[in-house]
């Protein structure tokens, strides 16, 4: 039972016992299966050619999510269900409602993103029964087209939701129970340990069972949402051994919003915190929506954001700026500390060998404060960020700044207090003039590169202009290009 | 056949030409079970190939050691250049200039050095790593300032276009500007990357099957660097996932490398790069710096125009000829320049050599001519509209007809197309509340902008503009379509097959679109230039004459009725007062030994062109639009948004309006991506940094136009007899976008109250909208 990875392909139970811990569902269904339609545009999960859906049990419930197959790996898929577009027709050629209006609406021209688009049209379908055109944008983020310019592949998504056909019609709505059955005689309570050659992987049957296999192995690779560790097989061709998943561990899944703040457990992807945080923190709402593509969000989870430590991850800075804490578990126990403390230094964070980040507070920012996340990026969506800057702050009944956090990435080596700007503002008026009068303060907190993403004169321009948008927004002043208003 | 497939005759048959028809290939698309080369059946015993690429930008080759490489478990041979039995060069025309493995120095970062053939891919790429390889440094440069800053060596001779007295007649013009436009490059980013397969075959053949926009091209190298003939070698394509220029010369290496190792190992071989490999080792469109000076009078008007267009044309000549060659042929955009002097500079780089891109050159000349009419707008005070309708070609006898390379525009629609869709669009309310908009709004400002598109066709070589076509009619009556041009997601075979269906009056369902392959129709030129259907098109229809000839005079024959008696009907031939199915007709004219294959030819007419005078008709005619585009900028971060575009294009008489206006939009969102977000960005090492999706970024789904009006001018009708009186559709449309930057840049502008020419450059990041408007804030 625990020698091997169990899932669902297609109809089909599937049972591996030979996996090699970076083996992807790309390759798999490509090379093993000859499941062509299943296409690979870029392997690092940006062009959305590979997108299938992964259906899993969420508190009991079966869930389908679109996900980039180039970057999953094999071992992340015990218990669950995966649909590529090969499922969709049925027996007889007939077009399922969401191909058809691809058809009718001339959406695909050369062709070799349209599975993937399928895909995502098919998990939109399925989770909301009338998206408008921001939501059907939002899930189509994480693919790219280079032949329609999109309008056909929107219209299709419009006539498909308008002319919704009966459920029966569907292959996924007409076996869930059977499919929901299968997936929880599939659910083992154990660790599940599989040895290829010299490359193992291990699935944790508990948390308690990660503790300890962590203490075993203190240099394991952790994957959750394998989003950031996919590219480093895919791209870097890095070996890596062994490899613990941990996406299915439910312990981790779980996301709270208490008295003072959210509690997030490490696992909890993007899609799944999106709703609690969206609305209890709005800005940090519409920033998740700018984090990856759908399939991205889908996978990702804000703990493997953290615990990888880039300098530019998005979260890091809004949750600096909120006061967030991080809770690391080990054998040993557990510790909180403050998640500006977690990150030390470029590639450097305070975790222990055997430890890992279990969950995650997030204060909900006080009714008289103000807050707001910007980021900056060439391209609006689906694109990493050249500056993002996080602002908190505390008004007193003058008017004079009270309390202020400002965090920002892709300004430093990690993701960085703005303490010298902070320290300008603290007891001033807020005001136009203060605004103006702190700017140069920028220049003491950061030292921006040049990259490809942007040059260190934009970055330090940029972030300083934040500051007054920040202001500017705090005044009631409408200061923030927006496509839609509000993506629910 | 049973003739139940051939139901009741119809009074009309599905697909006819100028009907909306799906593309052929939609439901396959849709169900992922269209066929690209890396899902074809895979030959037993196939192998798999990798490259080793070059981390030097520039550098000499002074030692190589293979060993890690050649031992690691899996692989089953390692070659380099010296291995190549024939010639070790796959330039595309002919010079020599491009090895196909780099032998004794690397010219750029990540050029192939060595091929890696294993088990599996995944062997390949892993053991391609470990390669040892030493260097000698040499001086590099990537760009075109470094190219001009060091001696300004060229990859192929420079073009001068000339007509009346540029240089003297510049100081008689009433005023005078000069500037500087950069215009960056572009990866194609077509979603399937390059991929080739190769299989032996007994003697010297070999049969390829390559993602290539040019099949006969393919066939020529793989005999060149095999040292085999033509006749060995077929090369086949069903369908490209995507080429738009990316796949006219820069399949040739991977073709070549799969072929050479399946002829000396005698196992099929497949190559496909990586997302990386590819975009690093595979052209893109060229980057040009144009140098200008405009004399123009107090209205506007331009008197004459002398610019330099300097192109980053990478480290080998590739097709940089003829593209630097487009953008002087469209330097003048729409204008009439009455004094000319236009020279280009295809300059070498230490970079992947350029290559051809949807619209050729073609948009970086036209965009150097917007800025002119921006800067002249600017100069007068003027809204740029008014300044391009003074200075549009004028009708024929107004003296204002001539192009700086001589030719005649004597078909120009523009006047009305522009004038449509200034209307449609409500161009002018709308520029005024903008501009009203932009005196309360102090951090977000707006721009609009109403561009137009003159696009010359034909091939500019004139040997490229011919074609051919193999038509089988089987005995049941169906038929099977094979001609020359490449199916790349145009909808080329659609529109094809439509021009069969339509000559036959037959159902668009009996006739079989086969793949493009070398065995059937020789000699074919690229699937480019727009010229797909124009050239296959004509010679499909050509066969299909032929065969309905030879129908007609057996029909005459044998019923014994006057030829003007018969007559193609859907689905039926009525000979005298008789109707008869036509799978009843095709079989009985067998019966009657007819023969119902024929091999059709095309040739356009009327063009010439003589480079070395810069004089001639290189177009066969021209297609014409126009787009109008409003957007919002943050003054604050340059980011921005496009909040609406309408654009009203010309495709003459449409054989297909629902595949035209998906090239229209795709063309648009495609030439909004350059001028916008799309990105190349080399370190100082030379190395291409922007290499993948992560961090190359092509537009998404909400990037497109927030409001997006696509129309069709209906009334167009091509002045030249070209099939069905249509007009090519596939690069025009690209320069549509060049409204996007134009309305950024009038935002921009509005910063300094409308009184300087912002000389946004390309692509127009939020970065350098945001450093245009520092600038207009220290001027304004």
């Amino acid at each position: 039972m625990n020698d091997s990875i169990r899932f669902i392909l297609n109809g089909e139970d599937v049972a591996l016992k030979d996996v090699k811990p970076t083996e992807t569902l790309l390759d798999f269904l490509r090379l093993k299966r000859r499941l062509t339609g299943t296409k690979e545009g870029c392997a690092e999960g940006d062009c959305g050619a590979c997108t299938v859906l992964v259906g899993r049990l969420i508190d009991g419930k079966l869930h389908y999510e679109s996900v980039n197959a180039c970057i999953r790996f094999i071992g992340s898929l015990n218990a669950t269900h995966v649909v590529t577009v090969e499922h969709l027709a049925a027996k007889d050629g007939t077009l399922h409602p969401v191909q058809q209006a691809m058809v009718d609406c001339h959406g695909s021209q050369c062709g070799f993103c349209t599975p993937g688009f399928v895909m995502s049209m098919y998990g939109l379908w399925l989770s909301n029964s009338n998206p408008d055109r921001a939501e059907i944008e939002k899930a189509l983020q994480g693919n790219l087209c280079r032949c329609t310019g999109y309008e056909p592949i929107v219209k299709a998504a419009e006539q498909v939701a308008r002319t919704r056909p009966s459920a029966l019609f569907d292959p996924l709505e007409r076996t869930r129970s059977d499919i929901v059955a299968r997936l929880w005689a599939m659910q083992g309570s154990g660790t599940i340990s599989i040895t290829s050659g010299e490359d193992r992987l291990l699935v944790p049957g508990s948390l308690e069972a990660l503790a300890r296999i962590l203490a075993d192995e203190p240099k394991a690779t952790i994957v959750a949402g394998s989003t950031d560790v996919g590219l480093w097989v895919t791209k870097q061709m890095r070996a890596l051994n062994p490899v613990v998943f941990i996406n299915h561990l439910q312990e981790l899944q779980t996301i709270t919003s208490g008295e003072g703040g959210i509690t997030i457990g490490a696992g909890v992807t993007y899609t799944r915190a999106f709703e609690t945080i969206a609305s209890k923190v709005p800005t940090l709402g519409r920033l998740i929506t700018r984090i990856g593509g759908e399939q991205v969000r889908n996978m990702g989870t804000i703990g493997g954001n953290i615990a990888n430590g880039s300098p530019i991850g998005d979260s890091p800075p809004p949750l600096i700026a909120l006061g967030a804490t991080v809770k690391l578990r080990s054998t040993e126990g557990t510790r909180m500390l403050r998640l500006e403390d977690y990150f030390i230094d470029y590639g450097r964070q305070d975790r222990r060998p055997g430890e890992f980040v279990e969950s995650l507070f997030v204060p909900y920012p006080a009714e008289d404060t103000h807050f707001a996340v910007y980021k900056i990026t060439k391209r609006r969506d689906e694109d990493i960020t050249a500056v993002l800057g996080a602002f908190y702050l505390t008004l007193d009944e003058q008017g004079d700044v009270n309390d202020v956090r400002i965090a920002f990435g892709g300004m430093a080596g990690t993701p960085k207090r703005a303490r010298a700007v902070e320290n300008e503002l603290i007891g001033r008026p807020w005001n136009e003039e203060t605004i103006e009068a702190v700017r140069d303060a920028f220049d003491t907190d950061f030292q921006p590169l040049s990259d490809w993403r942007a040059t260190a004169e934009y970055r330090q321009l940029t972030a300083k202009n934040l500051l007054t948008r920040f202001y500017l927004e705090t005044t009631g002043a409408p200061a923030e290009l927006r496509r839609f208003e509000e993506v629910a | 056949m049973d003739k139940s497939a051939f139901p009741d005759p119809t009074f009309v048959i599905s697909g006819p030409m100028h009907a909306s028809r799906r593309h052929d290939s939609a439901h396959k698309h849709v169900t992922g079970t269209a066929d690209y080369i890396d899902d074809l059946p895979e030959p037993s015993g196939l192998l798999h190939g990798a490259l080793g690429l070059s981390d030097r930008a520039h550098a000499e080759i002074v030692g190589m050691d293979l060993s890690e490489v050649a031992a690691t478990p899996g692989v089953v041979w390692v070659f380099t250049g010296k291995d190549v039995p024939g010639i070790n060069d796959v330039s595309s025309n002919g010079s020599h200039d491009e090895p196909l493995l780099a032998e004794t120095k690397v010219e750029f970062h990540q050029q192939p050095i060595f091929a890696v053939i294993a088990e599996t891919r995944d062997i390949a790429r892993r053991a391609a790593r470990k390669a040892k390889i030493e260097y000698r440094d040499l001086a590099h440069w990537s760009d075109i300032d470094g190219a001009l800053e060091n001696g300004g060596a060229l990859v192929t001779s420079p073009m001068t276009l000339s007509r009346g007295e540029a240089k003297s007649e510049m100081a008689n013009a009433a005023r005078r500007l000069k500037g500087r436009m950069r215009i960056g490059g572009q990866e194609h980013f077509y979603l399937e990357g390059q991929i080739a397969m190769a299989i032996p075959g007994e003697d010297d053949e070999v049969t390829v099957w390559s993602s290539t926009q040019h099949p006969s091209e393919i066939q020529h190298i793989v005999g060149h660097v095999l040292n085999i003939p033509s006749n060995a070698v077929t090369v086949n394509v069903r369908r490209m996932g995507g080429g738009f220029g990316g796949k006219e010369t820069q399949g040739n290496q991977f073709a070549a490398l799969a072929a050479i190792a399946a002829k000396k190992l005698k196992r099929s071989i497949k190559f496909r790069p990586d997302r990386d490999e590819d975009m690093a080792a595979t052209g893109k469109r060229h980057d040009f710096m144009v140098d200008y000076e405009v004399g123009f009078d107090e209205e506007g008007r331009i008197h004459a125009v002398d610019a330099t267009y300097a192109a980053r044309c990478g480290f080998s000549s590739d097709l940089s000829g003829p593209v630097t060659d487009r953008a002087l042929f469209h330097a003048d955009s729409s204008y009439f320049y009455p004094h000319v002097h236009l020279t280009s500079k295809p300059l070498k780089t230490h970079t992947v050599s350029n290559t051809a891109f949807r619209g050729f050159g073609g948009p970086q000349g036209m965009l150097g001519a917007e800025r002119f009419i921006e800067e002249i707008a600017y100069a007068v005070g003027k809204d740029p509209l008014d300044i391009r309708k003074l200075n549009f070609y004028g009708k024929p006898g107004s003296g204002r007809t001539l192009t700086p390379y001589h030719q005649e525009v004597e078909d120009s629609i523009l006047e009305r197309i522009v004038g449509e869709l200034e209307e449609s669009a409500d161009y002018q309310a709308r520029r005024r509340e903008i501009i009203e908009f932009n005196r309360d709004s102090r951090y977000i400002k707006k721009g609009i902008a109403l561009t137009p598109v003159k696009f010359g066709i034909s091939f500019t070589l004139t040997a490229f503009n011919q074609a051919g076509a193999l038509v089988h009619v089987y005995q049941d009556g169906s038929i099977h379509l094979n001609h020359g041009g490449t199916e790349m997601g145009q909808g080329l075979y659609t529109k094809v097959a439509q021009v069969l269906a339509d000559s036959f009056q037959i159902d668009i369902e009996h006739v079989k679109i086969t793949a493009t392959t070398t065995g059937k129709v020789p000699n074919t030129s690229a699937t480019a230039a727009s010229s797909g259907t124009d050239l296959n098109g004509m010679a499909a229809y050509d066969a299909a004459r032929q065969i309905k000839e030879r129908l007609v005079a057996f029909a005459a024959e044998k019923w014994d009725v006057p030829v003007s008696e018969i007559a193609f009907l859907p689905n039926r031939v009525r000979v005298g007062n008789q109707e008869i199915p036509f799978p009843d007709f095709i079989r009985q004219a067998y019966f009657a030994r007819v023969q119902l294959s024929a091999a059709g030819f095309y040739k356009t007419p009327k063009i010439h062109w003589d480079r070395a005078a810069g004089k001639g008709t290189p177009f066969y005619y021209y297609s014409y639009g126009a787009s109008c585009t409003e957007v919002s900028i943050d003054t604050l971060t340059g980011e921005y948004l496009i909040d609406r575009t309408d654009i009203l294009h010309d495709v003459g008489r449409s054989l297909n309006p629902a595949i035209d206006i998906g090239q229209v939009e795709g063309a648009f969102v495609q030439g909004m991506g350059w001028l916008t977000t799309e990105e190349l960005w080399w370190d100082a090492k030379g190395r291409l940094r922007t290499h993948a999706p992560s961090t190359y970024k092509i537009p998404l789904a909400s990037d497109r136009p927030k409001i997006f009006n696509v129309k069709l001018a209906e009334w167009s009708e091509n002045a030249e007899h070209t099939i069905g009186r249509s007009k090519a559709v596939g690069e025009p449309p690209f320069m549509l976008a060049i409204s996007v930057l134009e309305a950024l840049s009038m935002a921009v502008a509005s910063v300094a109250d409308y009184k300087v020419c912002p000389r946004l450059d390309a692509p127009a990041t939020p970065e350098r909208v945001l450093m245009a408007v520092e600038r207009m804030k220290a001027v304004g």
